[in-house]
C-alpha cells in the first residue's frame, strides 16, 4: 500500500476501529464497561492519532498543487453511475479534517473527566468516535455520495448524542426533531445530487468543478438553491434552525463538538466546496445572505433574552452561522471558512466553560442532596449563577478570553474573521447585483454583531461576576457555595488550550489591506486566504485601503460599545432589573424574542399537527373503510367461504401437507415426464 | 449443477416428508432446521458457479420434454440475474424463519413446520420456473401454506385475516390464469411447431411480439395479480391484517419473500413480454406506487400496533420497488431488484425483532412499552439497525435501493417529468419519521411499567436469528457491487430487448387495424414515439 493510501486510510479508519472496539465490546460485556481508563485512552487514540496524521499530510502539502487522491474501493456500479470510496486531501480538507480531529481530541479529553460518572461512558465514546470518523468522511469525500454518507452519518451521530439520557422524553423528543429537520434538508440535497448527476454523469467533485459549462443558469439556479436548503438543516440556518437550540440536551461535550465547532459547520463547508458552481448564480448568492444575516439578528435577538447557560450558546451559535452563510453569500468563501476555524475555537471553549460550570452546580446539587437538603433547582440556570469566578478560576478565565474573543475585540480569534464577513457585505453592496441588498445585510450584520458583544458580556458576567446567588433565590440552598470546585486538569486543559487558540486563531488570516499600508504593495499576509486559493472562488475586494481602514474600525467601535453596555448592565449583578429593562425598553418585541419568535409553535401548528391528525382521522380510516370496504363489498364472498373457514379449524393439518405434497408431486412429475 | 439446482429447490419438500413421518416434538424442529440449513448450504455453490457475464441467460437449466406434442408445457427450472439474489435470499431465510418460532410455537408442531418447508419449496420453484405453467403451478401453492399458517397458527382476528389474503390473492391468480392461457396459446401459435407454449425463454425473447391489444388486456390481467400480491396501492389492504395476524414466522416470509413474487413477476412477465403496454402504464404505474409510498408511511405513522405500522411500511417500501421498475433503466431496475432483496432483510428483521418483544410480552402495542432499551440493550442495537436500514441510512442497503430507484426514476425517459421522483423522495422523510417515532416510543423514555422492567435481553438463538442479517445490511450498504453485479446483465438485456421488441410491434402495426382507444393510448398516429429512446443515458 502506498504512503498516502495506508495515511488516508489511518485517518478515516481509526475512528471507525475505536467505535466497533468500544462499542462492540461495551455492549456484550459487563466487565469491559467498568474498565474506563481502557476505554477513554481507546476513544481518544482513536482520534488523536489521525489528528496527528492529519498534521503530517498538512505540513507536507504543497499548497497550490493538485489534491491528493486516494480512493480505497469501488462502492457503487450501476449503469452509468460510478462512485468510489476515494478521499481527497487538498487545502479545504486539510483544513476541515485539522479541526474535526484537533477540536475533537481535546473534547475527547474533557469528556474523560466530564462524563467520568455516567454509566453509558463505554457507549458516550463509541458513539464520539462514531462522528469523527463520519465527520471525516464528510469533510474528505472526493465525492458527493461519500459526501453525503458522512452526512447522515454525522447526524445519526447527533440523533444518538442529543439522546444519550434516553430515558428522558424530552431529550429524546430532541434527537428525534434534530434528525427529522436534517432529513428535510437532506432531501432537497438528494434531489440536487440527482440534477447533478443528469447533467454531468458523475457525482466526482472534480468532474462537477471541471464541467461547469454544461449547467444552464436555470440549473445552477435550482441546483444551489437545493444545497442550500440542505445546508440550512445540517448548518441550522432559516427556516430550519429550531432543532439546534433543543440539540443542547445532550452531553455538553457533544454540544461544544458536534452543535457548534464541526458538523453544524457541515453546510458552509460543502458551499465553500461547490463555490466555483455558486459564484455563477448571483440570486443564490443573495438569498444565501439574506438568509445568513436574517438567522444571524434573529437568533441574536433571542440570544439576549435567555437565562439557560446552554440556551444562549446554542442561540449564539445559530447567529455565528449565520454569520458564516452571509459570508458566503457574499462571495468570502475563505472568510466564511475562517469563521468556521475560529468559531471552532472559541465556541468548543465556551461551551465546554459552560459544562465544567454546570459539573460543579450539579456537583452543588448532589452535596446538598447528600446533606440531606433536597432543593431541586436547574443546574444550567445562569439566574442561580453569579461570582463563580472565585472558585473557578480557569473556567473563568478561559470563558472570558473566549467572549472577548466571540465579541469581535482585536485582537483575538473572532474580530478578524467576523470583520473580514463584513467588509465583503460592505464591499458587495458596491457590486452591481442586488447591491442595495447587500448593504442593508451589511447593516444587519453590524447590528447583529453590537448584540453578539452584549449577549455574551451579558452572560459571562451574570454567570461568573456578582455574587453567587444559589443561597439567595432557592430556599434550603444556604451554603451551598461551599461545594463550588474547579473542574479537574482533564477538563482545564482542553479550556486552555482553546482559551489558547481563540488568542491567536486570528492570525492565520490577518487583514491584507494592513500591509498594504506599511509596504505599499498589495499585502499577502492573509495566509489562510494564500492558502484556500486554488478552491474558495472568491469575489474579490475592490475596497480602497482607506475604506478598510474605517470599516474596521467601525466594528471595532460596535463590539466595544456592546461590550461597554453589557459591562453597565450586567458587570456586578443586577440582571434582574437589567433584563427587565431590556424588557421595558423594547415592550412585546421582547416577548417574541423571549418566545423564540413562536417558530416551534407554527411549525407544529401548520405542518405536524395537521399532518398526524389527517393521517389518523382521515387516511387511517380511509384505509379501513373505503378502500376495504369497497374490496368487502366487491368480495361479497366472505360469508361463503366461512365453511372452508371450519373445515380447517378441525381439520388434521398434516394431512393437508401430505395431500398437498402429492398434488405437487403428481403436477410437476406430469411435466417432467 | 442443474441436479443441485433441483435438490435445493425440493430439499425442503423432502424434510416435510420427514416432518410428516416423525412424532410431534422437538426432533421435527431439529429436522427442519437440517432441511433448510442444507438447502442454504447447497444453494451457495450455485451463486459460485453462476456465470455472471451471461446473467442473461438461465443457467443450471433442468428442462423436460413437453407434455403433449401440441403443448409446449413442460418442467423448466434455471436462474439467471434476475432470480438469483432472490433466489439466495430464500434460502438465506429458511433456517432463520425455522428457529424463530423455536420456543414460540407450541401447537401441532408438525403441521407448523411442513408448512414452513412448503412455503420455502413454493418460493423457490416461483423464483427458478421458467415455464409459465410451472410458475403458475408454484405461485399458487405458496398461497396454501400461508394461509394455513396464519388461519391456525395466527392471531385472534385470523380467520377474516385469512379469508382476505386467499381471496384477494386467489382473485388475483386466477385472473392471471386465464390469461396465461391466452397468452400460452398465443405465443404456441407463434412458434409454429406448438398450439400452446409456455416457456418463458421464448415469450420473452425478440422473436415473439404480441399485437397492442392483446398487449393491453393481457398486461393488465397479468398486473393485477402481481399488484395484488406486492401489494401495490390500492390493492394492499390485505396486507396489515394478514401481517398482525400472522405467526412471526409468517410475518418474516410474507415480508421478506411472497411480496417479492409480485415484484418479480412484473420484471420477469409484464416487462419483456409486453413491452408496450408497460411503456404506456408506466406513468400510471408510478403514479400508484407514488400514491402508495406516501400514503403508506402516514398511515404507518399513525398505527398503534407495532406490526401493523410495519406492515404499513412495507406498503411503503414496495411503492420504491414498482417505482423503480417503470422507472425503465438500468439504474432504476437494478435499484428495485436490490431493493426487493433490501426490503426482505431489514423488514424480515424488524418482524423478527416484534415478535421477539411479543413473545416477552404478548403485546405489541406501542402504548404498552416505553424506556424499554434500558432493559433490553442488545435488543435496541438491532432494532435499531433495522431501523436505520429500513429508512435509508447510507452505509446500509436500504439507501442504495432508494438511491438506485430514486436516481434511476428522476432521470427516466418514461416519466418525462422529475415529480414521480420527486415526490417519491419525500417517502424519505416520511420513512424517518414514522419509524423513528415508533423507537422513541417503544424504546426511550422511562421506564416505568413492571412488566417491561423483567424482559429478559436477546438470547444466543435470537442473536443468532439477526446478526446474518445485520451482516447482509451493511455488506450491501458499503459494497452493493458485490450483489448488483449478479443482476446488472440481465437488467440491460432485458431493457434493451423490451425497447426494440416495442419498437418491432409498433412498426409492425398498422393504424386502421387498431381500435381508436389503442392506436389513442399507443400514440400510433405519431410514430415519433421510437425516437423517444434516442436521447436515454
Amino acid at each position: 500500500m502506498e504512503t498516502p493510501t495506508a495515511l488516508v486510510s489511518l485517518i478515516i479508519g481509526l475512528p471507525l476501529l475505536g467505535f466497533l472496539l468500544n462499542g462492540i465490546a461495551g455492549l456484550s460485556s459487563e466487565n469491559y464497561r467498568a474498565k474506563k481508563p481502557l476505554i477513554g485512552i481507546l476513544a481518544n487514540a482513536a482520534v488523536f492519532l489521525p489528528f496527528l496524521i492529519s498534521l503530517y499530510l498538512f505540513i507536507g502539502f504543497q499548497g497550490g498543487s493538485d489534491a491528493l487522491v486516494v480512493t480505497l474501493f469501488n462502492w457503487i456500479t450501476v449503469g452509468s453511475l460510478s462512485v468510489d470510496i476515494a478521499y481527497r486531501i487538498d487545502e479545504l480538507s486539510l483544513i476541515m479534517s485539522l479541526v474535526v480531529t484537533g477540536v475533537g481530541s481535546l473534547i475527547h479529553l474533557y469528556s474523560i473527566g466530564y462524563m467520568n460518572h455516567d454509566p453509558g461512558y463505554w457507549k458516550f465514546f463509541a458513539y464520539l468516535n462514531l462522528f469523527i470518523f463520519a465527520m471525516l468522511n464528510l469533510v474528505l469525500a472526493n465525492n458527493l455520495l461519500l459526501l453525503f454518507l458522512g452526512w447522515e452519518g454525522v447526524g445519526l451521530c447527533s440523533y444518538l448524542l442529543i439522546g444519550f439520557w434516553y430515558t428522558d422524553m424530552a431529550k429524546s423528543d430532541a434527537a428525534k426533531k434534530a434528525f427529522l429537520y436534517n432529513r428535510v434538508g437532506d432531501f432537497a440535497f438528494l434531489i440536487a445530487m440527482f440534477m447533478v448527476f443528469g447533467t454531468i454523469g458523475s457525482l466526482d467533485f472534480d468532474a462537477i468543478l471541471n464541467n461547469l459549462d454544461l449547467f444552464s443558469a436555470g440549473s445552477v439556479f435550482t441546483i444551489g438553491l437545493l444545497m442550500l436548503i440542505g445546508a440550512t438543516g445540517k448548518s441550522a440556518q432559516i427556516p430550519l434552525f429550531v432543532w439546534l437550540p433543543d440539540a443542547m440536551a445532550g452531553p455538553t461535550s457533544v454540544s461544544a463538538l458536534i452543535h457548534a465547532a464541526t458538523m453544524v459547520t457541515s453546510g458552509i463547508y460543502l458551499i465553500t466546496r461547490l463555490s466555483p458552481m455558486f459564484v455563477m448564480s448571483p440570486e443564490v448568492m443573495v438569498i444565501i445572505a439574506v438568509i445568513g444575516a436574517l438567522t444571524a439578528i434573529v437568533a441574536a435577538t433571542i440570544a439576549i433574552t435567555q437565562n439557560d447557560i446552554k440556551g444562549v450558546l446554542a442561540y449564539s451559535t445559530v447567529s455565528q452561522l449565520g454569520f458564516m452563510f452571509l459570508a458566503l453569500g457574499s462571495g468570502a468563501f475563505t472568510a466564511a471558512m475562517f469563521h468556521v476555524v475560529t468559531h471552532a475555537f472559541f465556541k468548543a471553549c465556551l461551551f465546554l466553560g459552560s459544562g465544567s460550570v454546570i459539573h460543579t452546580m450539579e456537583h452543588v446539587e448532589h452535596k446538598l442532596h447528600d446533606a440531606g437538603k433536597h432543593v431541586e433547582f436547574d443546574p444550567q440556570d445562569i439566574r442561580n449563577m453569579g461570582g463563580l469566578k472565585d472558585w473557578m478560576p480557569s473556567t473563568y478565565k478561559t470563558f472570558m478570553i473566549a467572549t472577548i474573543a466571540i465579541a469581535g475585540i482585536p485582537p483575538l480569534a473572532g474580530f478578524f474573521s467576523k470583520d473580514e464577513i463584513l467588509m465583503h457585505a460592505f464591499n458587495m453592496g458596491l457590486g452591481e447585483f442586488a447591491g442595495a441588498m447587500y448593504f442593508v445585510l451589511w447593516g444587519v450584520g453590524m447590528v447583529t454583531a453590537f448584540l453578539t458583544a452584549f449577549y455574551m458580556f451579558r452572560l459571562t458576567f451574570t454567570t461568573f461576576h456578582g455574587t453567587f446567588k444559589l443561597p439567595s433565590v432557592i430556599p434550603g440552598a444556604e451554603g451551598s457555595e461551599q461545594y463550588l470546585h474547579e473542574s479537574p486538569s482533564t477538563m482545564t486543559i482542553p479550556l486552555w488550550s482553546l482559551a489558547g487558540l481563540s488568542v491567536v486563531g486570528g492570525f492565520i488570516g490577518l487583514p491584507n489591506f494592513i500591509a498594504k499600508t506599511f509596504t505599499g504593495e498589495e499585502g499577502h499576509i492573509n495566509w489562510l486566504h494564500e492558502w484556500l486559493y486554488p478552491i474558495a472562488a472568491d469575489i474579490p475586494l475592490t475596497l480602497s485601503v482607506p475604506a478598510e481602514w474605517v470599516l474596521m474600525f467601525v466594528s471595532i467601535i460596535v463590539a466595544v460599545s456592546g461590550t461597554y453596555v453589557a459591562w453597565r448592565m450586567y458587570g456586578s449583578d443586577g440582571q434582574k432589573e437589567s433584563d427587565a429593562a431590556v424588557s421595558n425598553r423594547f415592550g412585546s418585541l421582547y416577548d417574541v424574542w423571549k418566545d423564540k419568535y413562536s417558530l416551534d409553535e407554527v411549525y407544529e401548528g401548520t405542518i405536524v399537527h395537521p399532518v398526524v391528525n389527517f393521517s389518523d382521522r382521515v387516511l387511517a380510516v380511509f384505509d379501513m373503510k373505503i378502500v376495504d370496504g369497497f374490496v368487502n363489498a366487491v368480495a361479497g364472498t366472505v360469508r361463503l367461504f366461512g365453511s372452508l373457514i371450519r373445515y380447517i379449524q378441525t381439520g388434521v393439518t398434516s394431512s393437508y401437507a401430505l395431500f398437498m405434497i402429492l398434488g405437487v408431486i403428481l403436477v410437476l412429475s406430469m411435466l417432467l415426464f | 449443477m442443474e441436479l443441485l439446482l433441483n435438490i435445493v429447490i425440493y430439499l425442503p419438500l423432502a424434510g416435510v416428508l420427514a416432518v410428516l413421518l416423525l412424532k410431534d416434538g422437538p426432533s421435527v424442529k431439529w429436522t427442519s432446521l437440517a432441511a433448510t440449513s442444507a438447502t442454504f448450504l447447497l444453494s451457495i455453490p450455485l451463486l459460485l458457479n453462476f456465470d455472471i457475464a451471461s446473467s442473461a441467460v438461465p443457467q443450471f437449466v433442468t428442462e423436460g420434454s413437453p407434455i403433449l406434442e401440441t403443448m409446449d408445457v413442460k418442467y423448466l427450472v434455471g436462474l439467471d440475474g434476475l432470480s438469483l439474489l432472490l433466489f439466495m435470499l430464500t434460502t438465506l431465510m429458511g433456517p432463520i424463519v425455522i428457529l424463530s418460532s423455536w420456543d414460540s410455537v407450541t401447537k401441532s408442531l408438525k403441521g407448523y413446520y411442513a408448512m414452513l418447508l412448503i412455503l420455502q419449496t413454493a418460493s423457490l420453484g416461483t423464483f427458478a420456473a421458467l415455464d409459465l405453467v410451472v410458475f403458475y403451478v408454484f405461485f399458487e401453492l405458496s398461497l396454501i401454506p400461508m394461509y394455513f399458517l396464519i388461519g391456525i397458527w395466527g392471531g385472534s382476528g385470523r380467520i377474516q385475516a385469512t379469508v382476505k389474503f386467499f381471496i384477494y390473492t386467489l382473485v388475483g391468480s386466477l385472473i392471471m390464469l386465464v390469461a396465461l392461457l391466452y397468452l400460452g396459446f398465443n405465443a404456441g401459435a407463434a412458434t409454429g411447431v406448438y398450439e400452446f407454449t409456455a416457456d418463458w425463454r421464448f415469450i420473452s425473447s425478440p422473436e415473439y411480439t404480441i399485437g397492442l391489444v392483446e398487449q393491453t388486456y393481457m398486461f393488465l390481467a397479468f398486473a393485477l395479480a402481481f399488484c395484488i400480491k406486492v401489494p401495490l396501492f390500492p390493492f394492499h389492504t390485505w396486507l396489515p391484517y394478514a401481517h398482525t395476524e400472522a405467526p412471526t414466522a409468517g410475518s418474516v416470509v410474507l415480508a421478506a419473500i411472497m411480496l417479492k413474487l409480485g415484484t418479480y413477476g412484473l420484471l420477469r412477465i409484464c416487462m419483456p413480454v409486453f413491452p408496450n403496454a408497460f411503456m404506456e402504464f408506466a406513468p400510471w404505474m408510478a403514479g400508484l406506487a407514488v400514491i402508495g409510498i406516501i400514503y403508506g408511511a402516514l398511515v404507518a405513522m399513525v398505527q398503534k400496533d407495532v406490526k401493523k405500522l410495519v406492515a404499513y411500511s412495507s406498503v411503503s417500501h414496495l411503492g420504491f420497488v414498482v417505482l423503480g421498475i417503470f422507472a425503465f433503466n438500468t439504474i432504476a431496475v437494478q435499484g428495485a431488484i436490490i431493493q426487493m432483496v433490501n426490503h426482505g432483510l431489514s423488514t424480515g428483521a424488524l418482524f423478527l425483532i416484534v415478535g421477539m418483544i411479543y413473545d416477552r410480552r404478548h403485546t405489541r402495542m406501542i402504548e404498552d412499552f416505553g424506556g424499554i432499551a434500558k432493559s433490553v440493550p442488545v435488543l435496541a442495537v438491532m432494532f435499531m439497525i433495522a431501523t436505520l436500514a429500513s429508512i435509508g441510512l447510507p452505509g446500509l442497503n436500504g439507501f442504495i435501493g432508494e438511491f438506485f430507484i430514486l436516481l434511476g426514476s428522476f432521470n427516466s425517459v418514461l416519466y418525462s417529468n422529475i415529480t414521480f421522483a420527486v415526490l417519491a423522495a419525500t417517502g424519505v422523510i416520511l420513512a424517518a419519521v414514522y419509524m423513528l417515532w415508533m423507537y422513541q416510543r417503544v424504546m426511550f423514555g422511562t421506564l416505568d411499567k413492571e412488566e417491561n422492567k423483567a424482559m429478559l435481553d436477546l438470547n444466543a438463538r435470537e442473536v443468532g436469528l439477526l446478526v446474518p442479517l445485520v451482516i447482509f445490511m451493511i455488506w450491501i450498504g458499503i459494497r452493493p457491487v458485490d450483489f448488483t453485479d449478479y443482476s446488472e446483465g440481465w437488467t440491460e438485456n432485458f431493457i434493451n430487448v423490451t425497447e426494440s421488441k416495442s419498437v418491432a410491434v409498433l412498426e409492425n402495426t398498422a393504424q386502421e387495424d387498431l381500435p381508436d382507444w389503442t392506436a389513442a393510448f399507443y400514440g400510433i398516429n405519431d410514430i415519433e414515439s421510437e425516437s423517444q429512446f434516442a436521447n436515454r443515458d
